[in-house]
């Protein structure tokens, strides 16, 4: 019941803050369209695990620097799709894909292209906070360079820049010896994005990122979101619509392994082309 | 139903804990319906006899060692000396061939074992690793004996004819691998141990590590690490502990162990620093002279040696117990 309340003032809320759906709107959000790049492009992309097939030909442009939000009720293959998108998905056992990811026109799936180096420019954060418990939290940060053999000479710097990017250095600084483990569950989350960031990645993929917090630190993380925006490409899965409503510029909805529509945020959340769009965001499923 | 014969407790002031923490008594079941409290006082019973069995074989061990304890003291454990037709017992040989074979085999086992488990856990298909496990847990449910046979028939010829010659001639500099090739001795002793604590080491560490949360190793991959780093980097500090567990409960098996190890070790209570030269254990002593002992002290030495063996295997389990714990219940925000 709470969960179709709430996607009902999720529908209401944007409804309100979105201007008149005139023409003028529309046009400006055409131009946006066009103006974006592409960073990644998934071309026919299916993927299995075993012989369950959980993405049934999906095909998505990801617009550079610009939030991409990936709804759906459970099961329908958000988490799937953004795991291939890093080759995450091919790490489970019996799990493998066909179709082409292209991230800046490359296919991150052709022979000649290694699994590492994606995941380096393709960066993750997952749904339960995972900053590594046997280390400290300048060593969490510092983590995705030492497992890239990469120079950590600079690793104060880099250690304050990325906590400062995420807000938690002024949290942390007097205690980065400690146990990355003795966080809360949204400074833990922080400090994952943070250990992201470390490594400069070119595209953030998070992965229900707000699940495991409360409100107050959801509220931090998608603040973070926003200011990310500036030089990441994100694309953020969510179960919340408000949170999808708020935080992206892009929203595709997936339903039973399918891309259902694809459109500007605005659009899916007060005029969507597809009854079934229409009926999960207004709480009548899922 | 019968809710109604319950005793009603009085309602507890605030902040006293009377009702959040129930007394002994009441967790063994008095006080509650008369079936559920009978069946707690039973089991209860049932298990206290496995504390009883340990604390009465201490004390007979214990009681059955009294002349030798008082007799030798101290000395008992840093004499050399065993020589039953003087009466003079000193159980230094045994306690260096127990220790030094239990070592030959976990430097064996260790890698080998942990290597099997980061395998089966990690790294091997599931048709491979279900039957590979399967396989590797045989290696327990072969008898002691058997294993023995083999030494006796396959391990000791092989040693004394190709392994000892060639360990001698290249790293013959170092004494252990000094001596005449005998094929019976300590370095076959510690290799039966190995085998026979590798299903141990194995299988507790491939738990260990199937214990550590899918999203550390994750976490490691998605930073661009390689399997083998995402393995070390975070799968292997977090299982550290169980992992030390698991080696300690394939010690406390090489400790104990009997039969295999009495068959090719050459049983001679001399300590050498050769491996190739024949030794004997703790366990093997008895098993050996417990029959043709003559005389009370000769009998009462040997229940010491019992008692040391004990005690040594007691503890190691306890820590090894106590480790392979704490990872399953090692709760996220745990420091290691």
């Amino acid at each position: 019941m709470t969960a179709i309340a709430s996607s009902i003032n999720a529908f209401r809320g944007v409804a309100s803050s979105v201007p008149d759906a005139t023409r003028p709107v529309e046009t400006a959000a055409q131009s946006r369209l066009e103006v974006a790049s592409k960073k990644i492009e998934v071309e026919k992309l299916h993927a299995f695990f075993g012989t369950a097939e959980v993405l049934k030909g999906i095909d998505l442009p990801i617009y550079s620097t610009k939030v991409t939000a990936i709804i759906g009720p459970s099961g329908c293959g958000k988490s799937t799709f953004v795991r291939c998108i890093n080759r995450m998905h091919e790490v489970t056992r019996n799990a493998r894909t066909t179709g082409r990811v292209l991230l800046d026109g490359r296919d991150i799936y052709a022979r000649n292209v290694d699994a590492v180096t994606v995941r380096r420019r393709v960066g993750m954060v997952f749904q339960k906070p995972n900053p590594f418990p046997t280390m400290n939290i300048r060593d969490n940060v510092l983590a995705g360079l030492r497992l890239n053999g990469l120079s950590t000479r600079d690793g104060e710097t880099i250690v304050e820049q990325s906590l400062s990017r995420v807000a938690l250095w002024d949290e942390v600084k007097d205690n980065l010896g400690r146990s990355g483990a003795s966080l809360s569950g949204g400074q833990q989350q922080r400090l994952c994005i943070a250990r992201c960031l470390a490594l400069e990645p070119e595209v953030i993929l998070m992965d229900e990122p707000c699940s495991a917090l409360d409100p107050i630190a959801t509220a931090r993380v998608e603040a973070l979101i926003n200011e990310l925006r500036e030089r990441y490409t994100i694309v953020i899965v969510t179960h919340n619509m408000q949170q999808a409503a708020r935080v992206a510029d892009f929203t595709a909805f997936f339903y039973m392994g399918e891309l259902v529509e694809h459109d500007q945020t605005k659009v899916i959340f007060t005029r969507p082309g597809n009854q079934r769009t229409e009926d999960y965001i207004t709480g009548r499923f899922g | 139903m019968a809710q109604a014969s319950l005793p009603i407790e009085p309602e507890p002031r605030p902040g006293s804990s009377a009702r959040a923490r129930p007394g002994w008594l009441g967790r063994l079941g008095v006080g509650t319906s008369v079936g559920d409290g009978a069946f707690r006082v039973t089991t209860a019973l049932v298990a206290a006899t496995v504390v009883l069995a340990l604390i009465a074989i201490f004390a007979e061990l214990a009681r059955a060692s009294s002349l030798s304890l008082e007799a030798f003291g101290l000395d008992f454990i840093t004499s050399q000396n065993w020589d039953p037709v003087r009466d003079e017992f000193g159980a230094l040989p045994f306690i260096y061939g127990t220790l030094v074979s239990s070592l030959i085999a976990l430097l064996l086992a260790v890698p080998v074992g942990i290597g099997t488990a980061i395998f089966l856990s990690e790294l091997a298909p599931e048709w491979i690793a279900k039957p590979l496990g399967f396989l590797v847990e045989l290696l327990a449910a072969v008898p002691s004996v058997v294993y023995g046979l083999w030494g006796i028939f396959f391990l000791a010829p092989v040693l004394r004819e190709h392994v000892q010659p060639f360990l001698a001639s290249t790293l013959g500099i170092l004494p252990i691998f000094q001596g005449p090739h005998l094929g019976f001795g300590m370095l076959a002793g510690g290799i039966i141990l190995a085998i026979m604590i590798l299903p141990t080491i194995s299988s507790v560490s491939r738990e260990v590590l199937r214990a550590v949360p899918g999203i550390y190793r994750e976490g490691a991959l998605a930073l661009g690490a390689t399997h083998w780093e995402a393995i070390r980097t975070a799968v292997l500090p977090h299982a550290r502990s169980g992992l030390v567990g698991g080696v300690i409960l394939g010690l406390g098996r090489a400790l104990g162990e009997t039969m295999a190890i009495t068959m090719v070790i050459g049983n001679r209570p001399e300590i050498d620093l050769s491996w190739f030269a024949p030794s004997y254990t703790m366990a093997s002593v008895i098993a050996n002279e417990f029959t043709e002992a003559t005389g009370d002290l000769y009998l009462a030495a040997l229940a010491e040696i019992g008692l040391l063996l004990l005690v040594v295997s007691v503890a190691l389990n306890v820590v090894a117990r106590l480790l392979v714990w704490r990872v399953g219940r090692l709760p996220s925000g745990a420091r290691v």
